[in-house]
């Protein structure tokens, strides 16, 4: 970039295509990100096969209730005789599509947020970072409780309570990035020629910023995947859809006589986590080369 | 000494805009709910005429314009005033007074555990890198983080109290022992056991990371060269040296963490039932007592920022240089 005189390596700039097999070769010298990869490849394979491999409603009794597992069912049946399995494959629909959306609003949200006060400074900057302050000192678990009793319980309201005690990290994140890059001689060269603030942000600056947007992006889909399953275990959830918290809720109170029931969709939401974090921090050795060798 | 006198005053007045904007929100999610005060309290009664509603909503100030009943609100709130739980026929306050000393014993047992065994085995990672070691504590730290408190809780529960009957299942005392004295502090650490390592182990592996990593960072700073070109053993530098400067994050992360510790109590106090805020709060759910659980709430962040102010002067003690800033 300094030197204009520098000649180009043989052939052209290395298109997309290279770029990703470079970037998946990064990833995969990371064997514990790629375990987690293979992890949450089967939870998601699950996810898309259930509605075949169980085609009744996850809410249907399938047999004699607290059937041990292991016989019939291969985890067992709950107190009201519901295959503890099928609940845990609907429960993965569930699951990623809550941490998914919720994850995407708060990406967008915070994003926008971070973007503007980063690139304006100022009193916008100043205004912006503390509505975030607040939103970072209100207890976020307690906040994300109240917001979805008073919105009563649904996939909806599940959603917009995760990402309004989510984004706030993110637009600091954003903000950070913004900063160092507003002043960089590309971005000031853009100023110069006129190009409008919006254009600036979203086609100079925001690409510039995405691959710590991603890393911590990821990471936060792990994090709703939790909240959303302390709301339902609380009895938060939306009572149409089976999830892995509402069915750890549920098998609670006969922990003594069916330790089954709390145990495996328990251990679903374990294994998914894990595996999101993993790849998370998979990408974050990818992505950022330059940290990674703080971390050896 | 001056300087951290103003520092402190400095953080006080930035609290307070935090606190009125915490307040306005809870304001506007009570607005937000369906149904007001008055709507609750026929409920309660049964059925109510028009005119008595009109006449309640008069005697809440609901009649009144948004603005001014909002300077009420604050007003009140700020006199610790949270309003009334028609469900338990009490101030919220009073409620939650009487729910604080368990949440807060479970908090600070916590948080020494956590903190205690997070720096010590972050310090054993850090020391050993890349051994066996560290390769272990990294992986317990990556599992406990991904591991749902109440799950966790739960496990504990199916193996220390129903199979080896080693920790009492629920509650925080054995109220028909009527212990006294040293058997009834006794009888509570007996019953703390298992919540406080439930909820410790999350913050446990955060800790730990934070920890490995700071003592990382330290150990490639010029001191610690210098101290080494002294001659100084390296148990020496570790311990008198690096190990000092490294605790500085994590004592900021103690702070920042009491947020997350709270909610996490929630769902540690309900799997235990443990007889504090968090219990409480799950009981609100239920009882559709929305006022002691906006009580709940506010009471909560305003712990937060009084730890967060605590953690800020503690700070000045711990990091001289500070102040120069």
């Amino acid at each position: 970039m300094n030197e204009l005189s520098e000649t180009l390596p043989q052939g052209a700039a290395p298109g997309r295509l290279a770029r990703l097999a470079r970037l998946w070769r990064l990833f995969a010298r990371n064997r514990a990100a790629l375990f987690g990869l293979a992890i949450l490849a089967g939870v998601v394979a699950l996810a898309a096969i259930a509605p075949v491999l169980y085609p009744e409603s996850p809410f249907s009794l399938a047999g004699r209730p607290m059937s041990p597992p292991f016989g019939d069912w291969l985890f067992g049946t709950d107190t009201l005789g519901r295959d503890v399995m099928a609940g845990i494959a609907h429960g993965a629909r569930t699951s990623l599509m809550i941490g998914l959306v919720a994850t995407l609003v708060a990406v967008v949200f915070g994003t926008t947020m971070g973007a503007l006060a980063g690139y304006y400074g100022g009193w916008i900057d100043d205004l912006l970072m503390r509505i975030t302050e607040v939103f970072q000192t209100i207890p976020s678990f307690v906040f994300a409780i109240l917001l979805v009793a008073i919105m009563s319980p649904s996939i909806q309201s599940i959603v917009i309570a995760i990402a309004v005690v989510s984004w706030p990290a993110l637009a600091r994140l954003v903000r950070g990035e913004f900063l160092s890059l507003r002043n960089r001689e590309f971005v000031q060269a853009n100023v110069l020629m006129g190009m409008p603030d919006w254009k600036i942000i979203l086609v100079q600056i925001l690409p510039n910023a995405l691959s710590p947007i991603i890393v911590a992006g990821s990471l936060m889909v792990a994090t709703a995947i939790l909240i959303e399953s302390g709301l339902s275990f609380l009895g938060l959830g939306d009572p149409n859809v089976m999830s892995w918290g509402f069915q750890v809720g549920a098998g609670r109170t006969v922990l003594r006589r069916a330790w089954w029931i709390c145990t495996f969709p328990g251990f679903a939401i374990l294994l998914t986590v894990l595996a999101i974090n993993l790849v998370g921090e998979g990408l974050n050795d990818a992505l950022n080369p330059r940290l990674r060798e703080g971390k050896a | 000494m001056t300087g951290r006198l103003a520092l402190i005053l400095r953080r006080v007045v930035q609290a307070i805009p935090i606190l009125l904007a915490i307040v306005i929100i809870n304001f506007l999610l009570l607005k937000l709910a369906p149904g007001d005060a008055a709507d609750v309290l026929a409920g309660e009664a049964g059925s109510a005429t028009p005119e008595y509603m009109a006449e309640l909503r008069a005697k809440f100030g609901l009649d009144q314009p948004v603005p001014l009943q909002l300077a009420q609100y604050v007003g009140r709130v700020l006199m610790l005033d949270f309003g009334y739980s028609f469900r338990h026929e009490m101030p919220v306050i009073d409620l939650i007074l009487a729910r604080l000393g368990p949440t807060l014993i479970l908090m600070v047992t916590t948080i020494v555990i956590a903190v205690g065994s997070g720096v010590l085995l972050g310090l054993l990672a850090a020391t050993g890198l890349n051994t066996w070691r560290d390769n272990l504590i990294s992986i317990l730290a990556l599992v406990s983080y991904a591991t749902p408190l109440f799950w966790v809780g739960l496990m504990l529960i199916v193996v220390f109290s129903i199979n080896l009957g080693w920790f009492p299942t629920s509650g925080m005392e054995e109220v028909a022992a009527f212990h006294t004295g040293w058997d009834r502090v006794w009888d509570i650490a007996h019953h703390l056991v298992l919540p406080a390592v439930t909820l410790s182990l999350f913050y446990l592996a955060l800790y730990t990371r934070l920890m490995r990593a700071s003592m990382l960072e330290q150990a490639g700073m010029d001191y610690v060269v210098t101290a080494r070109a002294k001659g100084l053993s390296e148990r020496r530098i570790t311990f008198r040296h690096v190990l000092r400067n490294a605790l500085l994050p994590v004592v900021t992360m103690a702070g920042v963490q009491v947020s997350s510790l709270i909610g996490g109590s929630v769902i540690v106090e309900t799997v235990f039932g443990w007889p504090g805020l968090g219990q409480l709060a799950f009981e609100s759910l239920f009882a559709r007592d929305l006022n002691l659980l906006m009580g709940i709430f506010l009471l909560s962040a305003m712990l937060v920022l009084v730890v967060n102010l605590a953690v800020d002067i503690l700070y000045t003690f711990l990091d001289p240089r500070i102040e120069a800033r």
